[in-house]
């Protein structure tokens, strides 16, 4: 059936979606054409993910829908009513460890291999690499190469990206 | 991004009924929300269609029916396409990233537009996205432009990949719309640009993808996706091919051939095809099929390379084809 009405809701009402952002239910109202990278940036001030190009070239809006890496520059907010949402300021709370304030081993890796150098890229990077995890199809390190080329990272850092996620993908992360 | 009413639809019917003019369907986005932050598309309403229970892939007469909203993660990774329409699978694998792919639909594939520069910029002229305005690509910055079917109004080329391996399949593609469901044949579901290029394919107004069928004929032993860009991987082709090849014994029974980024469509030459059909798998045979190919094109300013770089990707892909090895999508060294 439509949404709540019809006709359909004017341009200018805000629509109201619920989102588990996080593992926190927000109940918002949003208006149709804010993205989710704008939604979580400028209204939720999780700044962690950013926004580097804003048209779907560069993965540092990468954000884990469900469980899936998509970039939140192409999404409009209103679409992802009820889905469940997780930005680089909630990896930390994902799996075992959840509760516990320790870093996500993909986290963790990235440190010990030095996998960044400006941080830019960084959020989308890690929630990038756990999707790629999740997926399970990347195995060898040309696969993880190519499962992670829609992420740009113009320090270069991407020997130690490969590494990283390496790492965790063969459990040798602490 | 402009404004505009959004609907959420629970069903086909409901979808086409909220269409109107302006209103543009919306699945994945990765597309249509790109073109609305370059003032590209400017749709007065957005009618979400990811609701719609069209997200399965189902076995129909010996072959699958992928749905609509079947995302291009979900085609390319269903065990029944990797071991029955592998070209597909690589096909989709070779284009956009990992993240755009979990978002795009298989409809929505078919009906992403052209990446032509000039059609995405809207200072400029362009006859795709204003009807009459002129095409500044010919003459101009034209590098990633068609060298076959263009016509004077517009030299675009067809971004997909997918879409490459789907007319090679000789795919055929539901659609639901005001005047009820047809079927069309890949061949005939996108169109060359003419005097009309702001039509990318024959869908009517309101008309709605609803599944893209792929016959039981899959190449699964023969056949390739190889794909030539400016770097390895997320990159749009320059030239890109499909092949696939039944073969008796070294004899050829079947061929297809299709090639992206060099037109509007994805461009099939069935005498060419023909020419193989009888013939032992040789590269000279593969060569004389390139050949009567490429005899056809017409370069612009700045393109002419793909013409020699689509006459050897053929014989290459045909080679990859019938000797069983297909291209790598993840050793990007061309064999």
């Amino acid at each position: 059936m439509l949404l709540e009405q019809s006709p359909p809701v004017s341009a200018d009402t805000p629509i109201p979606i619920t989102l588990t952002i996080n593992g926190q239910r927000r109940e918002l109202q949003v208006a149709p054409w804010t993205t989710l990278l704008d939604l979580l940036r400028e209204r939720l001030d999780l700044t962690g993910t950013k926004k580097g190009c804003d048209h779907g070239q560069c993965g540092a809006c990468t954000v884990l829908v469900d469980g899936t890496r998509v970039n939140a520059c192409l999404a409009l907010a209103v679409m992802k009513d009820g889905a469940e949402i997780t930005t680089v300021e909630g990896l930390a709370g994902l799996g075992e460890r959840k509760g516990s304030n320790a870093l996500h081993p993909i986290q963790e890796a990235f440190i010990e291999h030095d996998a960044f150098q400006c941080g830019y890229c960084t959020p989308g990077q890690l929630c990038s690499s756990v999707g790629l995890m999740n997926e399970g199809h990347a195995k060898s390190r040309d696969e993880i190469r190519e499962a992670m080329s829609g992420n740009l990272c113009r320090c270069g850092a991407y020997t130690n990206i490969v590494d990283a996620i390496e790492d965790v993908m063969h459990g040798g992360a602490r | 991004m402009n404004r505009f009413e959004y609907v959420r639809a629970g069903t086909v019917a409901e979808a086409v009924q909220a269409f109107g003019a302006g209103a543009r369907f919306i699945a994945g986005g990765t597309n249509l929300i790109d073109l609305m932050k370059y003032d590209v598309e400017k749709p007065g309403r957005l009618i979400d269609i990811t609701r719609l229970p069209l997200t399965g892939i189902e076995e129909r007469d010996g072959g699958l029916r992928l749905g609509a909203l079947a995302t291009n993660a979900k085609v390319a990774y269903d065990d029944r396409v990797a071991q029955r329409y592998p070209m597909l699978r690589n096909a989709i694998l070779a284009g956009a990233s990992a993240q755009l792919r979990n978002a795009a639909s298989t409809g929505g594939n078919l009906l992403q537009r052209t990446r032509c520069y000039y059609f995405y910029d809207a200072g400029t002229p362009c006859n795709k996205r204003e009807p009459g305005s002129g095409c500044p690509a010919i003459g101009g910055v034209n590098r990633i432009h068609a060298i076959f079917g263009a016509s004077e109004h517009c030299i675009a080329t067809h971004p997909s990949d997918m879409c490459v391996a789907l007319a090679a399949l000789e795919a055929v593609v539901q659609v639901s719309g005001p005047d009820g469901e047809r079927s069309i044949p890949f061949a005939a579901f996108h169109r060359l640009p003419g005097d009309a290029p702001e039509r990318d394919t024959t869908l009517k107004p309101g008309e709605i993808v609803v599944s893209v069928d792929l016959p039981e004929r899959g190449f699964a032993q023969h056949y390739t996706y190889l794909k030539l860009r400016d770097r390895l991987s997320y990159a749009f082709a320059l030239v890109s091919i499909a092949a696939g090849l039944e073969l008796d014994g070294d004899t050829v029974k079947t061929a297809r051939l299709a090639l992206g980024g060099v037109a509007h469509k994805p461009w099939r030459n069935v005498e060419a095809e023909a020419l193989l059909v009888g013939k032992p798998a040789t590269r000279d045979n593969f060569q004389a099929a390139a050949d009567r190919i490429v005899a056809e094109a017409k370069p612009q300013s700045e393109n002419g390379f793909k013409v020699e770089l689509a006459r050897r990707a053929i014989v290459r892909g045909l080679e990859q084809a019938a000797a069983g090895t297909p291209q790598s999508l993840s050793d990007k060294r061309i064999q």
